[in-house]
């Protein structure tokens, strides 16, 4: 966990005062919509079909019980009782009221917690490997860059009022977890030939109505030169990002019209201005970082503990730590993903009786720390593979030990028509049937690793493209219709997913995805090529035609 | 950004002014005696473009208690009571599609 400093408990309290007294101004009467619009955008707060909605930043995906507890609250005694976890590490409060906002964020501010920056134009939540910390073979702990990035972005003045949204996402493992290649900014820690720690840079990924994997633009910069660096490209983007018109404005437009080597000598001739100046980090700076970040005090356990060979004879628990369980860097521990994708529910939805449920199970197995990972699933990341067989039974208690995670079943989904202004068809209800028709976790095993992703518009909340497949939702003449993309991933060999056809409407949208799964596992090599791979291999065509030679 | 009197009004049928109400959000409908009702039935129902617009006009005025609002459009049963003419606005009005995670 990282401890804020008296800088950030200030600039949280402030920044509600200041919100408090914008509200109080609005419903006067003496701020119009048009003014205070853009201070609300800039707490987190948008209007949605029913309500306000309330978005609040969980930094790099990392939680204290504390903070879910007063998530927990704010659902609660604000809210309807449950949130929203997000694809960007964020949670949504869905039902809350702009009067009483100010007193959430208050609330909130307590423990640390805040909604800057979590909409407008700026920079927004940095996001990074949900597992960052205790992967194995992990660089090192990429969430001291990503804070380090946090605190040099929050209210920077230069980059308040960008041609469009920022988000910068973050890894320091092989395996990409935070879909770096799909962010305006991503980032890998790696080690050059000389052993030094740096940055692979990648620049103008995004998903949205225009889709394009991030390019790497510098294999290599030090850590030392990231902020410099970061700043150049910000610069560069801020000069010539197409402030007229919306849908151009993104950096990854500006680098696909510029051409990667173009915008990369611009940022390079920029960067040259500035690189040894009062950016550079000296190690005292990163060291303070990493000094604020703790670590628990793990103990010397073994890896085969008699509680783990007892509980290996129960099938239950079995499917679950086969699912759900993952290698730790220390012997003796796990990290246990929380499934918050129960047959029927609306993916990444907690509520609050669960989140404090977690909260306490955080403090008695993971040393009160939670971890929201951008597939809208939690991780404890610190749980004693002893205490594995106790805390599965409790998580089963609360649903969030459904043993789906990276299944069929598992499936990512935006708010949808159901909540959202923006959209032009629902997530959610497809989401359900999808995980009704695939609930028999016989099948869903059988199937394998396979990533459905759903937006209810060409935002692409729901991260469609990057699908296994991908599911989004359009309008025809007043009726939902639904594209269906396959062959799409968000990991490090992150590719954009294929039409495999015309839109289909609503009432037909599992039937395709079932004749895809079918055709499928009639078509894959053996019973370990995954989903993508036989999609990689054959292409579209097989699955078009499967679809598409009865309808 | 283009305010919505100076966007091109077409109605295809009758209509409504729909908004949110500014202290918490929920969902309002224009009435006829220049006030908001969260209930659809009492909405003030226009059906040429002129009347729209002059509706339109009236509820944007009213910047304190309402934000956002726009003309939707909405059916008029032979019973005469008033539906919403498309699923955005029958999820306004009715509520999510959904079973929330927590019931009501």
């Amino acid at each position: 966990m990282y401890a804020y400093d008296e800088i950030d408990r200030t600039l949280i309290n402030e920044r509600v005062s200041e919100f408090r007294d914008q509200v109080k101004r609005r419903l006067s009467g003496e701020l119009t919509e048009d003014e205070f619009k853009s201070l609300r955008l800039m707490n987190g707060v948008y209007l949605q079909l029913h309500a306000y909605m309330f978005r609040v930043a969980i930094p790099y995906g990392t939680l204290s019980s504390e903070q879910m507890r007063r998530l927990a609250h704010v659902a609660r005694r604000y809210d309807r009782g449950y949130g929203h976890f997000t694809t960007r590490q964020n949670i949504q409060f869905n039902w809350i009221k702009l009067a009483e906002l100010p007193d959430a964020l208050a609330d909130l501010a307590e423990v640390g917690i805040h909604a800057m920056q979590t909409s407008g134009n700026c920079t927004r939540n940095i996001t990074a490997d949900q597992w960052a910390g205790v992967a194995p073979g992990e660089i090192e702990d990429p969430r001291i860059w990503a804070e380090l990035l946090r605190q040099y972005s929050t209210l920077h003045p230069e980059f308040s009022f960008l041609p469009r949204k920022f988000k910068f996402a973050i890894t320091a493992s092989e395996h990409d977890r935070a879909a770096i290649k799909v962010h305006d900014i991503g980032l890998r820690l790696h080690k050059n030939a000389e052993g030094e720690t740096g940055f692979e840079v990648l620049v103008g990924g995004g998903l949205g109505r225009t889709p394009f994997i991030g390019k790497t633009i510098k294999p290599f910069v030090p850590g030392r030169d990231l902020l410099s660096y970061v700043e150049a490209i910000l610069r560069v983007y801020n000069q010539y990002g197409r402030r007229d018109n919306i849908y151009k404005a993104r950096i990854k437009i500006l680098v696909h019209e510029l051409g990667i080597e173009k915008f990369a000598q611009e940022v390079e001739d920029e960067w040259l201005q500035m690189r040894d100046s009062a950016l550079t980090l000296d190690d005292t700076v990163v060291e303070d970082i990493r000094s604020r970040f703790t670590y628990p005090a793990y103990e010397k356990l073994p890896h085969m503990p008699d509680e783990l060979k007892k509980a290996a004879h129960d099938p239950h628990f079995e499917a679950w730590r086969k699912n759900s369980v993952a290698p730790h860097k220390v012997p003796g521990y796990a990290i246990v993903t929380l499934s918050l994708k129960p047959v029927g529910g609306p993916p990444g939805d907690a509520t609050a009786d669960q989140m404090d449920a977690i909260a306490d199970l955080a403090d008695k197995y993971s040393f009160g720390e939670i971890r929201v990972g951008h597939e809208q699933n939690l991780a404890l990341p610190h749980v004693a593979r002893s205490d594995l067989p106790a805390l599965w039974r409790a998580l089963d208690k609360i649903g969030v030990a459904t043993p789906n995670v990276n299944l069929v079943t598992d499936i990512i989904a935006c708010p949808g028509l159901d909540y959202c202004a923006l959209a032009n068809a629902r997530s959610i209800p497809i989401a359900q049937e999808l995980t009704r028709r695939f609930a028999n976790h016989d099948t869903a095993n059988l199937i394998g690793r396979l990533h459905i992703n759903i937006s209810g518009c060409i935002n692409a909340c729901g991260h469609h493209h990057v699908g296994h497949i991908g599911i989004l939702g359009v309008e025809k003449n007043g009726e939902e219709f639904y594209q269906i993309t396959i062959g799409g991933r968000a990991d490090e060999n992150a590719a954009v997913g294929t039409l495999i056809g015309p839109a289909v409407p609503y009432g037909e949208v599992a039937d395709v995805v079932e004749d895809i799964v079918e055709a499928y596992l009639a078509l894959r090599a053996r019973p370990d090529e995954l989903f993508i791979d036989t999609v990689k291999r054959l292409g579209v065509e097989p699955f078009r035609e499967r679809v598409y030679a009865t309808r | 950004m283009t305010s919505p009197l100076q966007q091109k009004i077409k109605i295809t049928g009758p209509s409504v002014v729909t908004a949110n109400r500014t202290w918490d959000g929920v969902v309002i409908y224009r009435t006829a005696s220049k006030g908001w009702s969260t209930d659809l039935s009492e909405a003030a129902i226009v059906r040429a473009a002129d009347e729209a617009r002059a509706l339109l006009a009236e509820s944007i005025a009213d910047d304190v208690g309402a934000v956002g609002a726009y003309i939707a459009p909405v059916e008029i049963r032979d019973t005469g009571e008033i539906e919403p003419g498309n699923l955005r606005e029958q999820i306004r009005s009715e509520g999510v599609t959904i079973d929330l995670p927590v019931p009501a």
